[in-house]
């Protein structure tokens, strides 16, 4: 007899599971043996676990649709079980989490499939799969997430493969330090998600969504006070805003397009750039117990969407221009969820992100196809430059565009602001240390290391 | 109390003096090394016996309690009872002994002649007396034998011993006087005068370079040859003196204490970390800052911080050894590793890049790695007693990722490094730090058989905090809900 329960758990862990061997065969193969695989095999194992996983997860979908079921939690056990703890791993399958499982799968293969002749024959060859695989498993656990613990795995996974991406050409100094600004943006982001994750436990004492988001998405309640909503929502929002590249976290997505073409169009155009909007919109309950908190939303998506066209617009390089207008597009979706229209803000990030996918993929040949455009219609292509601007003096229209190339100055504040301060306080703790040791080891000791004081990491930022 | 099917923890010890005094009468560097490794090999079989053998004896389940060697010969010679083994000892005489392994398994040809084999297989032995053993003087002894290998070592490097010297000894003297109060005051009495706990809590804070006591950890690393700095720091000696000797007989304030000043550690060892611009130093300071994280979970004395502040023991020194390890193979390719400028090291030795970028996410305690819930369930058991230890322990973990990715990138990537000579990993630094990148991801994929593990440590430890608050709440919390 046909077990309904047995067959969503088997599509489930076929979802699930299909980046998790893929990322552990190309994992594995790297690390014991002395040659990576072959650029063929490797083409051959990433093809079949993402198509794996996504015709498990469309098999998913309609088994949900034939069957009329709108949540299908899966449960894989218990990670850790004892007295007074307990860390479960488990996903869930709902109208929010299987259109994005479905578009990773999809977006990912594509792109797989492109960077097997994009990057073929280079020397990171190897390196760039594993870690596609690594994100890919990422994005699946976070889509899935049953549980804030799980989620914020992905999470995690999701934030190194996209810094180690971005530094992928690392001979030279300009990728390294991207990866690294990319990463401490996202190590705020992470942090935030904990603290948010820590303030859910020690509130409800639940980290499963089922326990303190009741109902279905998108029509569930949380079971928190609207104060308690607030705080919680503050910090999710921040954690948001560092993944989506919100302003003032928005610096490290221009600096992302270092890496490859294809990381690039699915990282920062399709996938990982709408994380921050898919953990809005999972705990969207959460965020519509507390006005302030959807106003605060809404500023900023559209503070977003409004600084990322001014910028945008003066860019020349094509991905630049196209990583602010997934910027834009992500403020507007922001916006969206703070408005309260959950499906609409799903069906924009679906379709942004594969238009921008597209767009990406089609920029490394971007003159071909404006020459082609332009011959196929016999002139010229109409140039547009701010029509806005039309009024302004020169001095002024000067200012704005000094302005929008150098991104509203967000990135040299915050260094001053934050970084610099900080930074050169530690160097101040660390020096006091050095002079107490030399002191307690009396005035014939020698420098065992060499002194450099240089700064070092305002430098990579 | 029950026995063990062979003596061996006496064995274990045994062995690793005779290997001492055998390896010392080599004079050959590289066949002391081998020798050195034969007994090594055999310090770990039986460690691991023990450990296999305690848990036969005590399988999960049941209440756990200490068991001694078969046959007993120290007990019968001495006339009480010396070595023991127990629910937190079991696994750290394994880890031990690992460590010891591994770092004379992967000291290269380059490095043999500045590493002391023979005193390293002295400390080796005195550890793992120090692990086996639960009696407060012995103990004391057992610390302060085991501070003087490294010293002998900073001597015969002709290096400066100041802040070692005035460090250890500040170290013994505190131990001596506060348990020498203890005893006077009488061993029976649950809670003692500040005259017999601050002596003991200056002690453990020295040992475990908690701040403003810690510049001697940072020296030692500077001066001694990694793999002693390592040794010293790894087993986190500090805190197993403070659960023998402190916890049992220090009240709720003092254990506070500890927590606030290791808390403050965490975070300002890890902001250190960040502007670090030497290697060494670098993983000094993110060591310090995870070693003042367990003591953090101690403090709180709950279950669940207890056994994630355990968890997190096992899973630090697994992987900041591993970090350590690749950390050395590095330096004895490349000399002291500066984190100034781009050394783009990631094309000759990738192994060694990606082991480096495990490790040291895994002792930051990244999900899927050893320490991820251990961490989690320390801070969740903290924040119950605590919440700004959330705060402060997330600050903390964030500032050592980013420290560990910037030394990644610094060492590995950002030019283009020339060499005539082949800098790859070889098969014995490939055999260690796969054995501990093993660990990490079993320890991290399969957490339950050391949580399970931990727990029993942790029930055991509060039993002996019998009458102290800390101990109601551990009462009230075996009758309390499950949390998730």
């Amino acid at each position: 007899m046909f077990d309904r329960e047995l067959a969503f758990r088997a599509l489930g862990l076929l979802v699930v599971g299909a980046p998790v061997g893929l990322f552990a065969t190309l994992g594995l193969a790297s690390l014991l043996r002395n040659r990576p695989l072959s650029e063929r095999a490797i083409a051959r194992c990433v093809q079949s676990a993402i198509l794996t996983g996504l015709i498990a997860s469309i098999a998913m979908l309609a088994s949900m649709l034939v069957w009329d079921d709108t949540q299908v939690p899966i449960e894989m056990g218990s990670w850790v079980h004892v007295r007074n703890f307990h860390f479960v791993f488990k996903f869930e399958f709902d109208r929010l989490s299987v259109p994005f499982v479905i578009l990773t799968y999809l977006l990912c293969g594509t792109i797989a499939a492109f960077a097997n002749r994009y990057m073929h024959r280079e020397r990171g060859f190897n390196r760039f799969f594993v870690l596609l695989s690594l994100f890919v498993v990422g994005m699946v656990t976070t889509s899935l997430a049953g549980t804030i613990e799980t989620l914020f795995t992905g999470w995690e996974l999701v934030g190194l493969s996209s810094a180690l991406l971005v530094a992928f050409f690392h001979e030279r100094p300009a990728p390294a330090s991207n990866g690294l600004h990319v990463w401490i943006v996202y190590r705020v982001s992470d942090a935030a998600l904990l603290l948010a994750s820590i303030a859910l436990h020690h509130m409800t004492g639940e980290g499963d969504f089922d326990k303190f988001l009741t109902g279905e998405w998108p029509n569930g309640a949380a079971l928190i006070q609207p104060y308690q909503a607030l705080f919680v929502g503050l910090l999710l929002l921040v954690a948001a805003m560092g993944k989506s590249a919100m302003v003032p976290f928005s610096g490290w997505l221009p600096r992302a397009m270092e890496g490859p073409t294809p990381s690039s169009a699915v990282f920062y155009g399709a996938l990982s750039v709408h994380l921050g909007a898919f953990l809005l919109l999972r705990f969207s309950p959460i965020i519509h117990q507390s006005l302030i908190l959807r106003i605060i939303i809404i500023m900023v998506g559209v503070g977003t969407a409004i600084f990322a066209t001014f910028a945008g617009d003066v860019q020349t390089d094509i991905k630049s221009a196209l990583s602010f207008a997934s910027m834009s597009q992500v403020g507007l979706i922001f916006a969206e969820i703070g408005i309260g229209f959950q499906y609409l803000a799903l069906v924009h990030i679906l379709g942004h992100g594969c238009l921008r996918t597209l767009q990406f993929l089609r920029a490394p040949t971007l003159l071909y196809d404006y020459r082609t455009m332009e011959d196929a219609i016999g002139e010229r292509l109409p140039r547009f430059s701010g029509a806005w601007l039309g009024s302004a003096t020169d001095s002024a229209r000067i200012w704005y565009y000094r302005l929008a190339l150098e991104r509203g100055y967000l990135d040299a504040y915050l260094k001053e602001l934050f970084v610099r301060p900080f930074l050169s306080f530690l160097r101040q703790c660390d020096s006091l240390e050095l002079r107490w040791t030399r002191w307690l080891s009396g005035p014939d000791a020698s420098v065992p290391h060499p002194s450099e004081t240089s700064p070092t990491l305002e430098e990579l930022l | 109390m029950s026995e063990l099917h062979f003596p061996w923890l006496e064995a274990s010890v045994l062995i690793a003096l005779i290997g001492a005094i055998w390896v010392g009468r080599v004079r050959d560097p590289f066949i002391a090394s081998r020798h050195s490794l034969f007994f090594n090999v055999l310090v770990l079989v039986t460690t691991v016996g023990a450990w296999i053998d305690y848990e036969f004896i005590n399988p999960v389940g049941t209440p756990p309690h200490e068991a001694q060697d078969l046959w007993n010969p120290l007990t019968e010679l001495v006339g009480r009872e010396i070595f023991v083994i127990d629910p937190l000892s079991a696994p750290l005489l394994s880890l031990v002994a690992l460590l010891y392994f591994l770092v004379s398994l992967t000291t290269l040809r380059t490095k043999i002649r500045r590493f002391s084999f023979a005193w390293t297989l002295v400390s080796e032995a005195i550890l793992l007396a120090t692990f086996s053993c639960e009696d407060p003087w012995l103990i004391i002894a057992l610390l302060a034998a085991g501070t003087v290998p490294p010293f002998l070592e900073l001597r015969a490097r002709s290096q400066n011993t100041g802040v070692y010297v005035k460090h250890m000894t500040l170290f013994v003297a505190m131990l001596v006087i506060g348990r020498l109060f203890v005893e006077w005051e009488g061993v029976d009495k649950r809670v003692h005068s500040l005259w017999a706990i601050i002596p003991l809590l200056i002690a453990v804070f020295i040992r475990s370079g908690i701040a403003p006591f810690h510049c001697w950890m940072s020296d030692l690393f500077d001066r001694a040859t990694f793999g002693t700095s390592l040794l010293v720091a790894m087993p986190l000696v500090g805190a197993y003196a403070t659960i023998r000797l402190v916890m049992p007989i220090a009240p709720d304030w003092v254990m506070r204490t500890i927590g606030l000043l290791s808390l403050m550690t965490t975070v300002y060892a890890a902001g250190i970390a960040l502007v670090q611009t030497d290697a060494r130093r670098f993983f000094c300071y993110l060591f310090l800052s995870y070693s003042a994280l367990v003591l953090v979970g101690l403090e709180a004395v709950t279950p669940v911080s207890l056994t994630g502040a355990l968890c997190v023991w096992l899973s630090v020194s697994v992987s900041l050894g591993g970090f350590g390890l690749t950390l050395r193979a590095l330096e004895a390719r490349r000399g002291r590793l500066s984190l100034t400028h781009f050394q783009g090291l990631y094309n000759h030795t990738p192994a060694l890049a990606v082991l480096f970028l495990i490790t040291g996410l895994a002792s930051v305690g990244f999900p899927g790695t050893f320490g991820f819930i251990g961490t989690e369930m320390l801070v969740d058991g903290a924040v119950e007693a605590y919440p700004f230890v959330g705060v402060a322990v997330v600050i903390a973990s964030a500032l050592n990722g980013i420290a560990v990715v910037h030394a990644y990138f610094r060492l590995f990537t950002g030019t283009h490094h020339a060499s005539l000579v082949s800098l790859g990993i070889g098969a014995r630094e490939r055999f260690a730090v796969i054995t501990l990148t093993a660990l990490i991801f079993i320890g991290g994929l399969l957490p339950q058989y050391n949580v399970v593990s931990r727990q029993r440590a942790a029930d055991r430890i509060l039993r002996a905090r019998a009458t102290t608050a800390g101990a109601h709440a551990f009462l009230e919390e075996e009758g309390a809900p499950e949390k998730k």
